[in-house]
């Protein structure tokens, strides 16, 4: 009885002792190991079956054939090189006239007014939507014959477009569908960053006689510096990786020229369309790579600009 | 700021009351600033607007040009969708893997985000944001596989783990940013009054950390009920989810655009009402990090 009571909270008080001691990794294993084993195994997985023939199912019979897929992919110009001009045209032009756009309406916001709550709200709700839906949405508006968009056009006097379904609309057309989706994102962030700037640089420019585009050019924007920064990465990591509204409005393989095939569209359709295991993992390494290449270079350079 | 004014002598015109307060902004400004906002708002709202009004109309007055704006709104859309196509159930499968993924995800993530803002870890912090950067494509064929020798594929605990892949990161991301703004002082306190260092975290830092995990499950769960490569690859008849039985919708010839939109005003709705009253908490999630260097 008396050695119950004793081993008991000693026991109790080492564990506890044991745990408070090796707190850190205690707690930061569980997620690390999580996303350690769906990325690691997987991920090297991927970049076995790259150098396979690997094709119709994975546990059928495949050959090593060392570098043969990089090979055929890279001097692809038929679907992998155009893909990746999709990718890049469509995540810079988005992202260039989502800066632009959402920092004109950040800075129309920035200020107190009345209804201001309301003005925010309206913003978030593109944000928040399911991207199916909003793909579905979009698809209706722009219908050519029923649509809402050619109606407008029709009022003033322009000849209805193809917009989803013409061969050279449909990507600057979805890329209008996702700067309606994530401009709102791009204003959050900014006005975030904008709302934590202090006022006195913007008056002691006002005292010495700058004018307001001066003001934001050579002194709100250099202090916003980072958050640009931050939003770009963001942003651009999820644009490049578009695939939801792509995939909902012109289904398998962007559509029958290809139109919309950007790189996370192609590797799909490689792997789950066509079977075609290897080819789509040399496409997914090349993709990951690139990625990285951007992630690299973007915070590279944040690190050289700040020293 | 008046010793740099003598260097400067050109600029230093004498202006006493000019400069006092922020100057009044001109009248043009202030209606140029609200036809511009009201601008932006018709310009963000019209199309879910249009989405709505569709979703009332029979698909006879969709194709009517004449009846854009007048016409006689009917639920049908609605009933077809909920009553004849099983959309509750769909529902009930979004709602379960996303609030399931979103819990699971806090259990593992918070923990972690808070060792990772303590011990300021940062390649490790920098293992679980991978899992934000990765193009999801590229681990699906090896998990479809894995699951599917598991006999997995089709079934909620696939679809939870790979909505937790993406919820997961999104929260080690804002705790990590929640936890570094908390002070060390109260933790301090504790400890000097006997609390061990776990116990001070699960009392003093996790109550005080409230608002932090309501924006960390909120978005989570957005994110989870908005999935769809995820889903449209791994789930099976009966565990479909909401967005990917939108997309299977339009597989067929023609397209009901009435029912269509009905089926996109249920999945979307139920987010943007969560939105709406959670705004503070969305708004803080999203742009985690975003004043930081």
């Amino acid at each position: 009885m008396t050695t119950m009571v004793t081993t008991k909270p000693s026991m109790w008080k080492n564990s506890s002792t044991w745990a408070n001691r090796h707190r850190k990794w205690l707690f930061a294993s569980p997620a690390m190991i999580f996303v350690g084993l769906l990325i690691a195994v997987p991920l090297g997985w991927t970049l076995y079956l790259s150098v396979t023939d690997s094709e119709g199912s994975v546990r059928a019979a495949s050959n090593l054939v060392g570098f043969s897929n990089y090979v055929e992919v890279l001097t692809d110009t038929d679907r992998f090189w155009p893909a990746v001009m999709r990718t890049f045209v469509f995540t810079g032009g988005a992202l260039v006239i989502e800066l632009i756009l959402g920092m004109c309406i950040a800075l129309l916001l920035w200020r107190p007014f009345r209804g201001e709550k309301w003005v925010r709200v309206a913003i978030l709700l593109p944000l928040v939507a399911t991207p199916v839906a909003v793909g579905m949405m979009w698809r209706l508006i722009f219908d050519p014959n029923i649509g809402f968009a050619n109606q407008v056009l029709s009022w003033i006097g322009i000849p209805a477009q193809p917009w989803l379904s013409g061969q050279y609309t449909a990507l600057p057309t979805l890329m209008f569908v996702d700067i309606w989706q994530w401009t709102p994102m791009v204003v959050l962030m900014l006005l975030a960053g904008l709302t934590s700037l202090s006022d006195e640089p913007d008056e002691a420019a006002r005292i010495d006689g700058a004018n307001a585009w001066q003001r934001f050019w050579f002194v709100t924007l250099p202090l916003l510096r980072a958050t640009v920064i931050v939003t770009i990465v963001l942003r651009g990591i999820d644009a490049l990786k578009t695939f939801d509204i792509l995939y909902a409005t012109k289904g398998k393989g962007g559509g029958s020229f290809h139109e919309v095939e950007t790189l996370n569209i192609y590797a799909f359709g490689l792997s789950f369309d066509y079977n075609d295991y290897g080819i789509a993992s040399t496409v997914l390494i090349l993709f990951f790579l690139l990625i990285i290449a951007i992630m690299w270079v973007l915070t590279y350079r944040r690190k050289a600009n700040r020293s | 700021m008046t010793t740099t004014l003598p260097a400067r002598p050109v600029t230093q015109t004498p202006r006493p009351v000019a400069i006092a307060p922020r100057r009044r902004k001109p009248r043009a400004y202030k209606i140029f600033r609200v036809v511009a906002l009201a601008l932006v708002v018709l310009l963000f709202i019209a199309p879910l607007i249009w989405m709505f009004v569709a979703s009332l109309k029979t698909n006879v007055d969709i194709y009517d040009a004449s009846k854009t704006v007048f016409f006689t709104p009917t639920f049908d859309n609605y009933d077809n969708v909920l009553s004849r196509n099983n959309y509750f159930g769909f529902i009930f499968n979004s709602f379960w893997v996303a609030l399931l993924s979103t819990v699971f995800s806090l259990l593992i993530g918070v923990p972690a985000a808070y060792a990772m803002s303590r011990f300021a870890m940062h390649r490790s912090a920098l293992v679980v944001l991978m899992a934000r950067i990765i193009p999801g494509v590229s681990l699906l064929v090896p998990w479809y596989f894995i699951f599917a020798n598991m006999r997995m594929v089709g079934g909620f605990g696939v679809l939870i783990l790979s909505h937790m892949f993406v919820a997961l990161p999104l929260i080690v991301y804002i705790m990590i940013s929640y936890f570094d703004s908390t002070p060390l002082e109260l933790e301090e306190q504790a400890q000097v009054d006997g609390l061990t260092h776990i116990g001070a975290f699960l009392r003093i830092t996790l109550p005080l950390s409230v608002p932090g995990l309501a924006t960390a499950g909120i978005l989570s769960f957005i994110f989870s009920w908005n999935n769809f490569m995820f889903a449209l690859v791994l789930s099976g008849a009966n565990t479909k989810t909401l967005p990917v039985a939108i997309f299977n919708f339009v597989s067929y010839a023609s397209i009901d655009w009435g029912s269509l939109m009905a089926a996109a005003v249920v999945v979307t709705v139920p987010i943007m009402v969560i939105a709406l009253f959670t705004q503070k908490y969305i708004v803080s999630g999203l742009t985690a990090g975003a004043t930081k260097g």
